[in-house]
């Protein structure tokens, strides 16, 4: 059986659950079975895609009697599908034992059940794919999959909107990615990935294939100004859920964007590598400021996919740069990077939608501002947030801060590139890569701040306990994984080895061979790092300090009430609040950025009313691109409004009308 | 010459619906407007037959009987019970002026001959002349089905342009006579369809001009 079959196999199997989760749904067996048999499956194609990716064999293929019938269901498996494959199927096993526990608070899970295995299944699907027409029909198959569980809760207005948009962002993506494929597969219309590859794409057709590209891939990763869907939907989800659509799905986007234009385009040209890298830039930052200034939890971790999805895309643009002007060890590092950053944006956005699950499950809310004090009740929970918090924040020694130094390791080559517009760009790309770094730590300072630690702001949050083992072994397994991949960086450095042969025909150099487990991304005379050093050196010198404080000072712990302000059980919105934390950012980035308000009502002396502070945020994406757009779509259907109640020998006239005109047109023409 | 004779012939008599087609476009009154309908349909009758003749397929000749007993006799002969039944034997309509329509028509014969001949380059010129005349019988047609106001003139016009579908496809050789018996039938039916409508339209609103349709859905007319 070659790796290839046995992906497929587990396709079938995951397909086979979606019957058990439509029948059993309502029952109360269905949820562990079914998670259950998910996370075996799962787990099973993680390791199918692991050893695919460490053996790096030649690519598998096979040609199945389905699709179109004169090109056939092709799918294939190479060392890049197996990469993401292993990156999907690992956080399909982490959601899936997560969801054993989670899941039996689902209020409805007739309505998730059947669409998870098939999420999945199209996930894995979509990276098999090896002709267009099976490509978009599995890529379709999980945005409705998805776009089932975002509907699982349908009852909320916010859930139903939520679902409209991804819809249509979803199908607008598709139509993107459809004339993409339209354009590369040119006159002869031959999908298959082989033929499309070895066709030689004229500059032009590249050039709008790789716009075409950005815009369908990008709307799934959630890519500004093509985003707006993503901090809706993927909160929407049941948890579990939410945790593969942003860790999991966004990476099935850039593996698409990958495939298109780094395999199957061939040509490319510098200046597209300047809109991927621009667009990368804004988005990082973008995604970072929305994010700093959410209140919800979930939208937090969401809006902070979005600026991670602008990391791997900074990281891609690199790589297309260097591509272009034939520096392949430069472009093998800044994908490596990416690819490094796509790993990692897995485990610690799966960590913390689990962490913000359990949450949820625990006291009902998603509200920062009526969080607080949770360290204390779930002291577990807590420590898993904090690590993918501190992960995700790019410190080191975990994973985040080993992709995020890698990409500006690739910044720092750029001076090396000949065209001036890369020479400007790039460094100021890097500048908003450095900013969107800051402002993430800010973000996750501030969430886990305000949600852990003080005192609690609600009764929820007072009383909440600690989650189940299933909940807790997830995110305790995912950090873990945040930690090793974090202090042995060379090993998974090493094995994307074969993608990025595929990729940018280079790879970088071999890591595991240099001492004391460092990376190296160029030359040991420009820079390393070694996460195994740093997480000793923070150890031994936290110990250390512990030690002689307690040594030289007082063995007492000492524990004092959080925020009483020197006045005993004071009201807990004494405490700094989530509005406050980010109010000095949103002051410095928000009048331009979101166009900020802020409006203070003071009543007169004497007046009994509170005082009323009112801050008004408004998405300059929404108004500027949706807002015209909606009005643009209701004008021009309001102007056709009066072709539905045409009179009979009005509607004659108009078919009369519009033959003459396009027979007149012909006979022009020709 | 035989070749040169067949061509002229098939020439002339397809010319000769055009020319029928003309004539309609120009009839006030609805007795004479069911003749000249008739006459069309005896001409695409001579047309088909002349077709069978030429090319040697002898169920073009069934088209033809079917063209004639149907098109030439069974309709009209309906039609005109059915408008004296309804009292509007002399009625007259006009929608736009009978020079400006034949203006028009002309110009829709030009642009189907500059179109058909163009794009039908690599056909006989036996199915280039007949294609061209089919496709301007089915504009004027057309034309007139827009142009007119009562029920009775717009089925009329509805059928002279199936009338041109039938000479388009009795020109494209190898058309099977199942579709062409289908189509004859479908007429048939629809015409028969159309028919009780008439009288149904004018229980109701006591007239067959459409224009009493769209004034009672509130439309300007």
């Amino acid at each position: 059986m070659t790796p290839v079959d046995i992906g497929l196999g587990s396709v079938v199997l995951l397909l086979a659950l979606v019957p058990v989760g439509i029948v059993g749904g309502r029952r109360a067996a269905a949820t562990p079975l079914l998670y259950t048999a998910a996370a075996l499956i799962s787990l099973l194609a993680l390791a199918n895609a692991l050893g695919a990716l460490l053996q790096a064999g030649e690519p598998s293929v096979i040609v199945l009697p389905l699709g179109l019938p004169w090109l056939g269901g092709h799918f294939r498996l190479d060392a890049v599908s197996a990469f993401f494959l292993a990156v999907i199927n690992l956080g399909g096993v982490a959601a899936s034992i997560y969801a054993l526990g989670y899941g039996r608070h689902e209020q409805a899970p007739h309505r998730v059940l059947p669409f998870y295995p098939a999420f999945l299944a199209a996930m894995n699907l979509v990276l098999m794919a090896d002709d267009a027409f099976a490509f978009l029909l599995c890529w379709e198959l999980m945005s409705l999959a998805s776009w089932g569980l975002v509907m699982a809760h349908h009852h909320h207005h916010d859930n139903a909107r939520a679902g409209f948009i991804y819809l249509m962002m979803a199908s607008f993506g598709t139509l993107s990615l459809l004339l993409a494929f339209g354009l590369m597969a040119g006159a002869e219309g031959d999908y298959a990935f082989a033929a499309i590859r070895a066709a030689g794409h004229s500059p032009g057709v590249a050039a709008l294939a790789l716009g075409l590209a950005l815009l369908g891939t990008g709307s799934k990763a959630g890519l500004v100004p093509v985003h707006v869907w993503l901090p809706l939907a993927h909160p929407a989800a049941p948890s579990h859920v939410s945790a593969l659509m942003s860790g999991v799905m966004t990476k099935v986007a850039v593996y698409g964007f990958v495939r298109i234009v780094f395999d199957l385009l061939g040509t490319t040209t510098w200046w597209g590598a300047m809109v991927v890298l621009a667009l990368g830039g804004v988005t990082a930052v973008m995604g970072v400021l929305y994010a700093l200034v959410q209140n919800d939890l979930k939208r937090l971790l969401a809006y902070s996919s979005v600026e991670n999805v602008g990391i791997i895309f900074i990281g891609l643009g690199l790589a297309l740069a260097f591509r272009t002007n034939a520096m392949p060890w430069a472009a093998a590092l800044a994908l490596t990077a990416a690819m490094l950053h796509v790993f990692n944006h897995s485990l610690f956005k799966s960590l913390l939608f689990f962490g913000a699950g359990a949450v949820l499950t625990a006291t009902g809310r998603r509200d920062m501002e009526e969080l607080g004090g949770l360290i204390h009740r779930m002291p577990k929970t807590s420590f898993a947030f904090l690590v993918g918090s501190v992960a995700i924040s790019a410190l080191p020694p975990l994973n985040g801060f080993v992709s995020e130094w890698m990409t500006f390791q690739a910044v720092l080559l750029s001076p090396s590139l000949p065209q001036w517009g890369l020479k400007v760009l790039i460094p100021a790309v890097g500048c908003l890569l450095a900013l969107a770094a800051a402002l993430a730590a800010a973000c996750f300072v501030r969430a886990f701040g305000i949600a852990f630690l003080g005192r609690p702001r609600s009764q929820a949050a007072a009383e909440a306990a600690e989650v189940d083992g299933f909940s807790l072994a997830a995110m305790f397994g995912l950090a873990l994984l945040c930690l090793l991949a974090g202090i042995l960086p060379g090993l998974v450095i090493d094995s994307l080895a074969p993608v990025a042969t595929i990729l940018v025909h280079d790879r970088m150099p071999e890591q595991l061979g240099i001492p004391w487990l460092s990376i190296v991304p160029i030359a040991a005379s420009r820079s390393s790092y070694n996460g195994l050093l740093v997480f000793l050196f923070i150890i031994m010198s936290s110990s250390l300090a512990a030690f002689v404080i307690h040594r030289l000072a007082s063995k007492a712990v000492r524990r004092g009430p959080a925020w009483d302000c020197g006045t005993p059980d004071a009201d807990p919105a004494t405490q700094y609040s989530a509005g406050g934390f980010s109010q000095p950012l949103r002051r410095v980035f928000g009048t331009f950025v979101f166009l900020a308000r802020e409006r203070v009502h003071m009543p007169q002396p004497g007046d009994a009313r509170p005082a009323v502070f009112h801050v008004r945020l408004l998405d300059p994406v929404w108004s500027a691109v949706y807002g015209r757009l909606g009005r643009a779509v209701d004008l021009t259907a309001g102007r056709f409004n009066k072709f539905q109640t045409l009179t009979i020998r009005g509607y004659l006239s108009l078919v009369f009308l519009s033959l003459v005109t396009l027979l007149t047109g012909l006979a022009i023409w020709l | 010459m035989q070749h040169g004779l067949n061509y002229d012939v098939a020439h002339m008599l397809a010319g000769g619906l055009v020319l029928v087609s003309f004539m309609m476009l120009y009839q006030v009154r609805l007795s004479s407007l069911l003749r000249v309908f008739a006459a069309h349909a005896v001409v695409l009758a001579l047309s088909v037959a002349w077709q069978a003749y030429v090319q040697g397929a002898p169920h073009l000749f069934v088209t033809a009987a079917i063209a004639l007993l149907f098109k030439a006799l069974v309709i009209p002969v309906a039609l005109n019970r059915i408008i004296v039944r309804l009292g509007i034997y002399r009625e007259i309509e006009t929608v736009f002026g009978i020079g400006l329509a034949m203006l028009v028509g002309m110009g829709l014969v030009a642009l189907s001959m500059a179109l058909m001949l163009r794009v039908t380059a690599e056909a006989t010129p036996l199915a280039r002349e007949d294609l061209a005349f089919a496709l301007s019988v089915v504009l004027l047609g057309l034309m007139m089905m827009v142009t007119r106001r009562n029920a009775v003139s717009q089925v009329v016009a509805f059928m002279s342009l199936e009338n041109g579908l039938i000479l388009a496809a009795a020109g494209a050789q190898g058309m099977p006579l199942v579709v062409e018996i289908s189509v004859a039938f479908s007429v048939l039916i629809a015409f028969i369809v159309i028919g009780i409508f008439l009288f149904r339209i004018r229980e109701r609103f006591d007239t067959v001009n459409v224009q009493a349709l769209d004034s009672f859905r509130g439309e300007r007319s």
